[in-house]
């Protein structure tokens, strides 16, 4: 397997210093150039999982291989888009795309490099715009060709378009499909939208909250584009639909009863 | 009308019932002289070239000072953003310091180093840097973790984190605090000349005074006040505006 999560879990001290579990005996495998959608209502500790597969949280036990390497802290293997593009201000798109590869490249080389990328997101005419002459949209294509710039063999997405309108969002997932075809990257995507996850996906993770585990995983075996197939899709959302009906019906229940036990 | 019209048309009518006042004999030329006579007063200075070399002189202590306030500042600003032990200590201490007038220290500044230019420089550091330090500590705390996250997953940490993202985050904070570090060190320069030997624009309104010139003495205080809006409004609100909105404050 190419990234495989064994009995992770992940604990939160909460302000009584009481620990929460957040994460609870999550074990995932996915294989290379598989695009993976992470889905749940929103407290399920999918953006923690994510957040520990890039490195930038610890785990409270279990571990994480990506390419035959234990997860331990970030790396350029692990290309990561944010909610918020997270662009830097201060530098052009150009340079923010050719950040990550500064050590490891000459100049000219890095900048074909970062070029080639923001061709790839349609953005070869705002190469010395400011990210603040950008829309969110534009902001947040940056930010994918500045994580695909350093060639990482995943891609961890966190909600990339959930700030964005729908139909930017739409045109967005189109680019982003066919990135994945043209790059064959190992993408994990988290979102909480169903009917993104069903468009986009090979896999989808449907987890449940408090504490966060995998309640099914389900295979979405559609020839892409999708958007012929509607009927199947619709099948499929209405089937997760039911695996997350149980888990909001289990928070409104549990918000009721801290109501009325106070 | 144009704000600038408006402005022009008070300044106007300022200059003339202070003027009418004075050739009406409504006050004394040694309690309040009268425009025309200021204006004589700083022409004369003008080609004489003691004001010029009182500007070139005061300058010449501020850069001085203000550049070592900016270093030092930038210096202690860093270090009690990143050592909480620095910051329990010397950080405290610095509000303590920053609510003190910098030129309280000019007695103890004439100890050390005489009735110099060196005393007063000394104030006009001790005027910018506190203020200095404290900016650059808020800029460097305030740095949004998204941006150290996302630097983190493209391979940078360390100094190279530092160099490359936490310290360009911080320069809107940087430049407002070099704002501030100018307008504490213009006011202590001044204080401080007032008070020691010249040339120096201070110097010279205290020696006008002396000899009853109060003239020269409103011309002085004209410069005075005119250089610090200049500076203030044309360059830095300027510089803090166009970064303000480029960083997306």
């Amino acid at each position: 397997m190419f990234v495989s999560i064994n009995q992770l879990n992940k604990q939160f001290l909460d302000k009584d210093e009481k620990p929460t579990t957040v994460l609870k005996d999550i074990d995932l495998q996915i294989e290379k150039g598989e695009f993976v959608s992470i889905l749940g209502p929103s407290g399920c500790g999918k953006s923690t999982l994510l957040s520990i597969v890039a490195g930038l949280t610890e785990a409270t036990s279990g571990d994480i291989i990506v390419d035959g390497t234990t997860v331990k802290k970030p790396g350029k293997d692990r290309g990561m888009v944010f909610q918020q593009a997270a662009l830097f201000p201060w530098i052009n798109v150009l340079e923010n795309v050719m950040f990550p590869l500064k050590k490891e490249m000459a100049k000219e080389e890095a900048e074909a490099q970062a070029k080639k990328y923001l061709q790839m997101v349609q953005l070869g005419n705002y190469l010395n715009h400011y990210p603040h002459e950008l829309s969110g949209g534009m902001q947040q294509r940056v930010a994918i060709a500045r994580a695909l710039a350093m060639n990482p063999e995943t891609l961890l997405m966190d909600e990339p378009f959930g700030a964005l309108d729908e139909q930017t969002r739409t045109r967005l997932h189109g680019q982003l499909e066919d990135i994945w075809l043209e790059t064959k990257k190992t993408i994990l995507f988290v979102t909480h939208s169903i009917s993104e996850s069903i468009k986009l996906s090979d896999r989808i993770i449907v987890m449940g909250t408090r504490p966060g585990i995998v309640l099914t995983d389900i295979k979405v075996d559609l020839p892409r584009p999708r958007d012929q197939h509607k009927e199947e899709m619709l099948a499929i959302e209405e089937k997760i639909m039911r695996y997350l009906k149980k888990e909001i019906d289990k928070v409104v229940s549990e918000e009721l009863s801290h109501e009325a036990s106070r | 009308m144009k704000p600038v019209v408006k402005r022009f048309i008070f300044i106007v009518v300022i200059l003339g019932l202070w003027e009418l006042g004075s050739r009406m004999g409504l006050w004394a030329e040694l309690i309040l002289p009268s425009p025309t006579n200021v204006a004589i007063a700083l022409f004369d200075g003008i080609q004489n070239m003691t004001l010029i070399y009182d500007l070139v002189a005061s300058f010449r202590r501020l850069a001085i000072g203000l550049v070592i306030a900016l270093v030092i500042g930038t210096g202690i600003g860093v270090l009690i953003a990143k050592s909480k032990t620095a910051d329990d200590t010397i950080g405290s201490m610095l509000l303590a310091f920053q609510s003190v007038p910098s030129i309280v220290w000019l007695p103890l500044a004439m100890m050390w180093f005489g009735l110099n230019d060196k005393a007063v420089i000394f104030v006009v550091v001790l005027g910018g840097t506190f203020v200095m330090a404290l900016n650059v500590r808020t800029g460097i705390k305030n740095v949004s973790p998204l941006y150290i996250r996302a630097a983190q997953t493209m391979g940078s940490k360390g100094i190279d984190l530092f160099i490359r993202v936490v310290f360009p985050a911080s320069i809107p904070y940087f430049v407002t605090g070099t704002r501030l570090a100018w307008a504490f060190a213009w006011r202590a320069l001044i204080a401080g000349e007032l008070l020691t030997t010249g040339p120096g624009l201070g110097y010279t309104l205290r020696y006008a005074s002396d000899f009853g010139n109060m003239s020269l003495v409103i011309g002085v205080m004209i410069i005075i006040g005119v250089i610090g809006a200049i500076v203030d409004q044309l360059i830095f609100q300027r510089i803090e505006k166009s970064v303000a909105r480029r960083w997306g404050l």
